[in-house]
């Protein structure tokens, strides 16, 4: 297959710092942090709707395990913030039970990796009750945390539960990247009248990224199911949610350095999955990358690769899409072994590579 | 204990003066302990539906008291380089250290017999060197190398050994394990008794009382074991817990209320409850009430909820190891020299160990994809993208 598309050498390439990276308008100005991002958002709903209410571990009087509840206890006392005893099972489904009767719960997880305790109330309770009972128990309540690996906490705290929440059906799914997604997709969660599961991160709680004026406002809210375009491009179309925008992006910055233009999509919904802004971008690229930090198997990239495959889309592209992913094993603990699990910049580069440069089918024999 | 002489020998070498004041008799031998054997008191357990406690008295020999002594000495040695390794940064992600829960363990250890099993949360490097792993073994899996109990793919919550079956990071997750275990021992009929170990954060999941009950209407020998050590991360026993008298929390299931913070109070405990176990009277639960010293983990300073006033009250008053001390030199089972060769003995041992730790490397690469399966049945394990296949291998020889 010929490329219909043929890398262009740039000159002048800016780099800007990773850290940096403008996610929005030029006019962006303060920058903030995730965490506080997603401070902004609860605060402002909380003062927006009586209904809204926060319970998780230690969400209250210290502040939240990561510090993104900072200051609400004290603002708006024990009625409001609750902090739970260790208790996944029953707070998850106490907190359903609110929804069910109107409240608007943000059930706290302190991290997705002990919502597997609770899993049973997110499915069977919170997703499954609004079609159970035939749109007569309507289930408003925002589950939410850090997902996915941190660093150095091994195989029992390290996993991305993406593709396990996204496929199930009732529940929404978010998965912001910048701190502008953290704000409007977590207002536009709470102000969900479904379930939605939002997935952040623990390594990005503390990165900086610029807020628009738009996004500093107590009415931003982010679309749900609506990707957004990173980074335009018109080589290679890479796909991505979450912590793995950022190892796509600073992939994007290197290929762009050999002449190399990607299409950066951030996802920030997985459930609904944009495919439309997938496709679009595969009609002008024909080339497919996807890049996620989950395993591989029935992973997002999968999901994604299947839905190429079943449109139009498929016969757009020019080689095979190739999902970037975890490595699928476990997580290790040592230093040199995690690195070796996670999808790095370069590793995407390298797909993106070997997807443009045709070599598949060396793969294949491999 | 200025009351004695240590070493006299020593001190007075090549000197005539004698030190009229001391009420202790020496001998020639004064740098060994002088009795065999002595009789301790123990603060009264409380009992939950039992009818009759463990001993309320227990006689401790010197030889005991060294080797107790040892072991309290070395699970709070692991703890202080296992905390400076954090601070260099050398040990990554959670670190929890056990400090001030030393006798929750040794005593248990000590009462243990080969037989017997044990599962415990993620605050596990004292308990992995209890049953048997080596300082170096411990050490070296929290900095991630080769020569870790582990091979450096568990870290610091994932340790294992010999009838030893982790360090669980799921809060609670510990608890029906260690009642499957116990479940084996019945059914292999090898009479032994599986220690469950959780905290006080634990004592609130719900599979807790799911295990209880299952415990009891199938009689394990399994003791559940709840370590109050007063606070579950940030939150204190009393906001967690709607009742904190944990002993009692298995409602049919009988309990006992010991002072976790002495050894020989912990040791006789066990030694009661192995006894009820193997009776074939079904499970128990146990509440030691001990204390952490540090934050919950090397993250957490562990000052926000509680005051410094408080840590520094149990230190200097309920000590585990400060106060056994006192306990066996003024009994006269051991002296103050033979103990201090311990703490040298067991520096060496940990700092050594420590040098080592760091040192070591890490596990080739190829044990990224090595033992996820006992029995993989694919060719390849896949890498980060379709270009990058990972071969399984059985790092573990397969019996
Ligand atoms: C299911 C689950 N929920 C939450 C956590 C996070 N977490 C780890 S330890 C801990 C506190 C546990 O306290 P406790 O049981 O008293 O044990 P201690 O740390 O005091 O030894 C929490 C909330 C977890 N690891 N697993
Ligand atoms: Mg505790």
């Amino acid at each position: 297959m010929a490329l219909k598309s043929t890398p262009v050498v740039f000159g002048l390439m800016t780099r800007l710092s990773r850290r940096s990276f403008s996610t929005s308008k030029a006019l962006a100005s303060k920058p903030m942090t995730v965490r506080d991002a997603l401070n902004q958002a609860l605060d402002e709903e909380m003062a927006r709707d009586e209904r809204v209410f926060l319970l998780g571990e230690e969400v209250a009087q210290y502040d939240g395990a990561y510090k993104v509840s900072r200051g609400l206890w004290k603002k708006y006392g024990d009625k409001r913030v609750i902090d739970t005893p260790i208790t996944e099972a029953g707070f998850a489904g106490i907190a359903v039970g609110a929804a069910f009767a109107g409240l608007r719960p943000i059930c706290e997880f302190m991290t997705f990796n002990f919502s597997m305790q609770a899993i049973d109330h997110v499915i069977n309770s919170a997703a499954k009750t609004f079609y159970m009972s035939a749109g007569t128990v309507p289930v408003p309540i925002v589950f939410r945390g850090p997902n996915g690996a941190a660093s150095g906490v091994a195989a029992q705290h390290s996993q991305c539960f993406g593709a396990w929440y996204s496929h199930c059906p009732g529940l929404k799914v978010l998965m912001p990247y910048s701190s502008e997604d953290a704000k409007g997709l977590l207002k536009a969660a709470i102000r969900d009248p479904d379930p939605v599961v939002v997935l952040e991160d623990e390594i990005m709680y503390g990165v900086q990224f610029p807020m628009s004026d738009e996004a500093l406002s107590n009415d931003f809210v982010i679309p749900i199911g609506k990707a957004k375009i990173e980074r335009p491009g018109q080589h290679i179309t890479l796909v991505c949610a979450g912590k793995a925008t950022d190892t796509a992006l600073q992939a994007a910055n290197e290929l762009a350095g050999n002449g190399i233009e990607c299409e950066v999509i951030n996802l920030r919904s997985l459930r609904p999955l944009d495919f439309e802004t997938i496709a679009q971008s595969v009609a002008k690229t024909h080339h497919l990358v996807t890049v996620e930090q989950g395993w591989p198997q029935s992973g997002i990239g999968a999901e994604i690769c299947a839905r190429v495959m079943e449109s139009p889309a498929f016969f757009e592209l020019d080689a095979p899409a190739w999902r970037v992913t975890g490595a699928d094993v476990p997580m290790p603990y040592a230093r040199g072994l995690e690195a070796l699990a996670l999808p790095r910049p370069a590793d995407v580069a390298a797909a993106a590579r070997a997807v443009l440069g045709n070599r598949i089918s060396q793969a294949a024999q491999q | 204990m200025s009351k004695l002489i240590p070493n006299a020998a020593k001190f007075f070498a090549g000197s005539t003066i004698t030190k009229t004041a001391a009420p202790v008799v020496t001998t020639s031998t004064s740098k060994y302990s002088t009795k065999s054997e002595a009789t301790f008191e123990i603060k009264p357990y409380k009992l939950h539906k039992l009818e009759k406690g463990p001993a309320t008295s227990a006689t401790l020999t010197s030889e005991d008291a060294l080797k107790i002594y040892e072991k309290l000495a070395v699970l709070r040695r692991i703890e202080t380089a296992s905390g400076n390794l954090y601070k260099e940064k050398i040990i990554r992600g959670f670190c929890h250290l056990y400090s001030g829960q030393e006798a929750v363990a040794v005593g248990m250890r000590a009462a243990m017999r080969d037989v017997d099993t044990v599962i415990t949360a993620y605050r596990c490097h004292g308990w992995t060197h209890l049953m048997g792993v080596s300082v170096l073994g411990v050490l070296s899996e929290l900095t991630g190398r080769r020569t870790g109990c582990s091979r450096g793919k568990g870290g610091s919550m994932h340790l294992y050994g010999r009838n030893f079956y982790g360090g669980n990071g799921i809060v609670g997750a510990q608890a029906p394990l260690g009642a499957g275990v116990a479940l084996a021992h019945k059914y292999r009929g090898d009479g032994g008794v599986t220690f469950t170990l959780y905290g006080d954060g634990a004592a609130n999941q719900g599979q807790l009382f799911e295990a209880y009950n299952m415990a009891k209407l199938w009689d394990l020998p399994c003791v559940f074991v709840c370590e109050n050590n007063g606070y579950g991360m940030g939150t204190s026993v009393d906001r967690s817990s709607a009742s904190t008298d944990y002993y009692s929390r298995g409602d049919y299931v009988p309990g006992i209320w010991v002072d976790g913070m002495d050894v020989i109070a912990t040791r006789e405990a066990t030694r009661y409850a192995i006894d009820y176990c193997t009776s074939g009277k079904g499970p128990l639960v146990m509440e030691m009430e001990t204390y952490r010293y540090s934050g919950h983990s090397m993250s957490d300073p562990g000052t926000s909820y509680r005051t410094r006033d408080e840590v520094q009250e149990v230190r200097q008053t309920r000590d585990p190891i400060t106060s056994f001390k006192e306990k066996i030199i003024s009994r006269e089972l051991v002296t103050p020299d033979q103990l201090k060769e311990i703490d040298t003995k067991v520096r060496k041992e940990v700092d050594e160990a420590t040098k080592q730790a760091k040192t070591e490397p890490e596990v080739g690469t190829e044990e990224l994809s090595g033992d996820v399966y006992y029995n993989n049945l694919e060719p390849y394990i896949r890498g980060l993208h379709p270009d990058a296949p990972l071969q399984h291998c059985e790092v573990v020889a397969r019996n």
